[in-house]
């Protein structure tokens, strides 16, 4: 039933669903920004323990996809569900099955790391300390956040993740900034989460420590769109006329 | 769900300490405005008192919108809002935990601080607690729809110069209770109904306007 839709114009479809059920499922996807058509058609499933790489070039829309299972942006078309039931239907609790970093690290320059954290902190989930020391980061927990580096505040952001002990991991561009050695403990982080059925779909341009990894490539353009913007006067679409070339 | 808006409301606290500054700015500001009045107008003992109840109850709206446009916008700028919205609570709970913390570090100090604008302005003593009451309300009343117009220009280009266009015009009703209390009370007439009618507005926005601004946040961040 959630195996991806292999419509004519849609993306390259995905590897064929393994034999599981799948917890989140999208299903024809399909998402404006402005006039501009970024997500059409895009189906992917996601089992207990999964992890999915999105693939692209710039503005193919990796990290609108993100937001929009992460449930910060409705998709104007197509149905996204958990378990089967329609994600709108609860955003809220959605919410708390989802561990979202963005591209930006959100952290509160005045604040320490730790108070920063704090507020992320769940009943059931692992402590600061734990968080922290996964990410290396416990050194430098008292330091107010505008004083560390961009790879420490990505660390952080990751701390955050952590904590959040949600079973869906989205995560943008993980290792920008990060060293070989905190790539080497996000990869262990992956591991260990995927150990315990947890998921993980992730954007990135460089390679990233996962193993068994499903790729979902996105197209640069819608392709049925490509054609019509070929027809279009250069001075009409002067952005989106570069991004079909 | 309280553990967390308990949590946001102490993380905003904690910044405004932080802050310290920005946060004192607003209180300089309507206590500065307050003092150009008798400047303005001639220190005249009767017109000031006269005019205290509408120079402080309008110098302390304009000084509550001070910190409205960065109540949302320095979350949505970091990346902070898609966090909170990410956080499990719904978003009015979290735009509400918001206004709360925007009461608690604009609203508090401005109604401590209207005590010596009031005394200046030579308001007699026996209307300084109607004042107070009118404005414990009414600075709630701000928090709420001033939260409300900042989540709703959220994102849009110039959202500080629209905030004021947005927001003052919904917040008159209370500015005219509010100042009527005091001059009712002044002259001898029943105060009541006013402050019944500004608890009357304060109990309308309490639900609505939570509401329209996490509608507001959402949008924001698609």
């Amino acid at each position: 039933m959630f195996t991806p839709e292999q419509g004519e114009d849609g993306p390259a479809p995905l590897s064929s669903a393994p034999p599981c059920t799948a917890l989140l499922a999208a299903e024809s996807l399909r998402v404006f920004r402005g006039d501009r058509l970024v997500l059409n058609e895009i189906s992917l499933t996601l089992c207990a323990g999964e992890a999915m790489l999105l693939t692209g070039p710039n503005g193919a829309g990796k990290s609108t996809l993100l937001r929009v299972l992460a449930g910060l942006r409705r998709p104007d078309a197509g149905a996204l569900l958990w378990c089967g039931t329609p994600i709108a239907e609860d955003t809220a609790a959605h919410a708390s099955r989802v561990a979202y970093l963005g591209h930006q690290d959100a952290l509160k320059p005045s604040l320490s790391v730790r108070e920063n954290l704090s507020l992320f902190l769940t009943p059931t989930g692992p402590t600061l300390t734990q968080a922290l020391s996964a990410v290396d980061l416990l050194d430098l927990a008292d330091l107010p956040a505008r004083l560390l580096s961009a790879g420490q505040k990505r660390r952080a952001a990751l701390a955050r993740v952590l904590l959040a002990n949600a079973p869906l991991w989205l995560l943008d561009e993980p290792s920008l900034g990060l060293d070989a050695n905190a790539i080497t403990l996000l990869g262990h982080a992956i591991t260990q989460h995927r150990a315990q059925g947890g998921m993980v779909i992730a954007t990135t341009h460089v390679p990233l420590p996962l193993e068994a990894v499903r790729h979902l490539a996105l197209p640069a353009t819608p392709e049925h769109l490509a054609p019509l913007w070929d027809d279009l006067a250069d001075d009409t679409w002067p952005d989106q006329t570069g991004a079909t070339a | 769900m309280t553990r967390l808006f308990c949590a946001i409301v102490l993380r905003d606290l904690k910044l405004a300490l932080r802050h310290g500054a920005d946060t004192l700015g607003a209180v300089l500001f309507f206590i500065l405005t307050g003092t150009l009045f008798p400047l303005a107008l001639g220190p005249s003992p009767e017109l000031l008192r006269h005019m205290a109840p509408g120079i402080i109850w309008v110098c302390a709206l304009l000084a509550a919108l001070l910190p409205l446009d960065r109540l949302f916008g320095a979350e949505l700028e970091d990346g902070s809002l898609d966090q909170l919205l990410l956080l499990g609570l719904p978003a009015p709970l979290v735009a509400l935990a918001k206004m709360t913390a925007h009461w608690l570090t604009t609203g508090l100090p401005l109604l401590i601080a209207a005590i010596p604008l009031a005394i200046m302005l030579g308001l007699p003593a026996g209307s300084l607690p109607i004042l107070l009451a009118g404005l414990l309300l009414g600075s709630m009343v701000l928090s709420l729809t001033g939260g409300m117009g900042a989540s709703i220009v959220l994102g849009a280009r110039r959202g500080g110069v629209l905030l004021p266009l947005l927001v003052l015009p919904l917040i008159t009703p209370a500015l005219i209770f509010g100042a009527a209390a005091i001059d009712a009370a002044s002259t001898g007439l029943p105060w009541g109904p006013d402050l019944e009618l500004l608890g009357a507005f304060l109990a309308g926005a309490l639900p609505l306007c939570p509401l329209a601004a996490g509608a507001g946040l959402r949008a924001a961040v698609e």
